[in-house]
């Protein structure tokens, strides 16, 4: 067993769980500076995992944990990095379980509050262009690939009508830009 | 009462067991599926108690979903309770995604699942401006609001392409300044 990873994917993740704030993709850039970086995933991976995490159950940072630690060390890694991303949760939860009205009321968190909320809306802008710029120039700015351009402007295109307009859910959206894809192989290779 | 403790907080592990593994998209996709549970089947909470869940798993760190169970766990049965139903809301998670990654390394090498692939990184990217504009609606609207959520996106999306920035700070940094702007705002109230 490498305890040195183990111990790196533990404290990753660790990090990852104390600095989410709000859910949901709030905790994306913070993914994309911790593990792409040390090799865990690539770019893509990492947004093929985001597909993959909106068809399964469960939240997205329990699911990339487990993912990243199942990859990198096997079931020990996935139980380092579960256990990492979950444990601020549940200690912080605990200290204030007991008078959460007070935490609740306090003036600190209120604050604290006011500026981490749109901070989070402006991260996830971020990561949003991130993502975007793997996905339309997967070979790096300037290299632009117009053909496979074309199909991922269609295929989004057609995802966010599906989104918004006919309000799909998530799952399906996902499916239906899986066959999208597929497709595309028959024109674009 | 000790086994009355044992009870719930095995009744809260299954709960949370078929919360886990019925919510797809984690975190508020939960919230409904835990209001029907907790407070109208198993009247384990009040109506106002699962407001209060929200906002608390809202303003700490880490995952929504994990937040609420271990919250409601704790409210229900204390540290044990806490455990239980934390275990319950991660292990479909776990067990889902490790036997999943066995799959996704079998046919990842494949090239019509790379095309796939291909297309599903674009579906992506419309799920992420879904989130972004959820996000957005949610967030209150003030100038003080705006100014953050630029500073923020700029920091990150910009300023790190050229100066190594860590992620961290940058939301310690917005932090600070809600604390200050919130003193600030308190203090003109009184004078």
């Amino acid at each position: 067993m490498d305890v040195p990873l183990l111990l790196t994917l533990f404290l990753t993740f660790f990090k990852i769980g104390l600095f989410t704030f709000g859910g949901g993709y709030a905790m994306l850039p913070l993914v994309q500076a911790e593990v792409p970086a040390r090799g865990w995933l690539t770019e893509e991976g990492l947004i093929d995992f985001i597909a993959v995490s909106e068809s399964t159950p469960g939240p997205f940072a329990v699911n990339i944990a487990t993912y990243v630690g199942t990859e990198t060390a096997g079931l020990a890694g996935a139980v380092a990095a579960t256990l990492g991303v979950v444990l601020p949760s549940f200690l912080v939860i605990l200290l204030v379980a007991k008078g959460y009205e007070k935490f609740r009321d306090s003036r600190l968190t209120r604050g604290v509050m006011t500026g981490l909320r749109p901070a989070v809306v402006g991260l996830i802008g971020a990561a949003l262009v991130s993502v975007a710029l793997t996905v339309f120039q997967p070979a790096g700015v300037g290299a632009v690939d117009w053909a496979l351009f074309g199909v991922s402007a269609v295929i989004f295109g057609v995802s966010l009508a599906l989104l918004f307009g006919a309000k799909l859910h998530p799952v399906a959206v996902i499916a239906v830009s899986a066959a999208l894809g597929a497709a595309s192989g028959f024109v674009v290779k | 009462m000790k086994n009355g403790k044992a009870k719930t907080a095995g009744t809260l592990f299954l709960l949370f067991l078929k919360i886990g593994a019925f919510t797809f998209g984690g975190g508020y996709a939960m919230i409904p599926l835990i209001e029907r549970e907790t407070v109208e089947k198993k009247q384990l909470l009040q109506e106002q108690e699962l407001l209060d869940v929200i906002a608390i798993a809202e303003s700490t760190p880490g995952p929504i979903a994990v937040n609420a169970a271990t919250f409601i766990g704790y409210r229900c049965a204390g540290f044990f309770g806490a455990f239980c139903a934390t275990l319950g809301v991660i292990l479909p998670s776990f067990v889902v995604i490790s036997l999943l990654s066995l799959v996704l390394n079998a046919v990842g090498g494949n090239r019509w699942v790379q095309y796939a692939f291909r297309g599903v990184r674009a579906g992506v990217l419309a799920l992420l401006v879904r989130a972004l504009v959820s996000m957005y609606k949610k967030c209150p609207k003030s100038a003080f609001s705006y100014a953050v959520m630029g500073a923020a996106f700029v920091a990150v999306a910009v300023v790190s392409q050229f100066v190594k920035l860590n992620v961290i700070f940058v939301l310690l940094g917005c932090a600070a300044a809600g604390l200050v702007y919130a003193y600030l705002a308190q203090r003109r109230v009184k004078t």
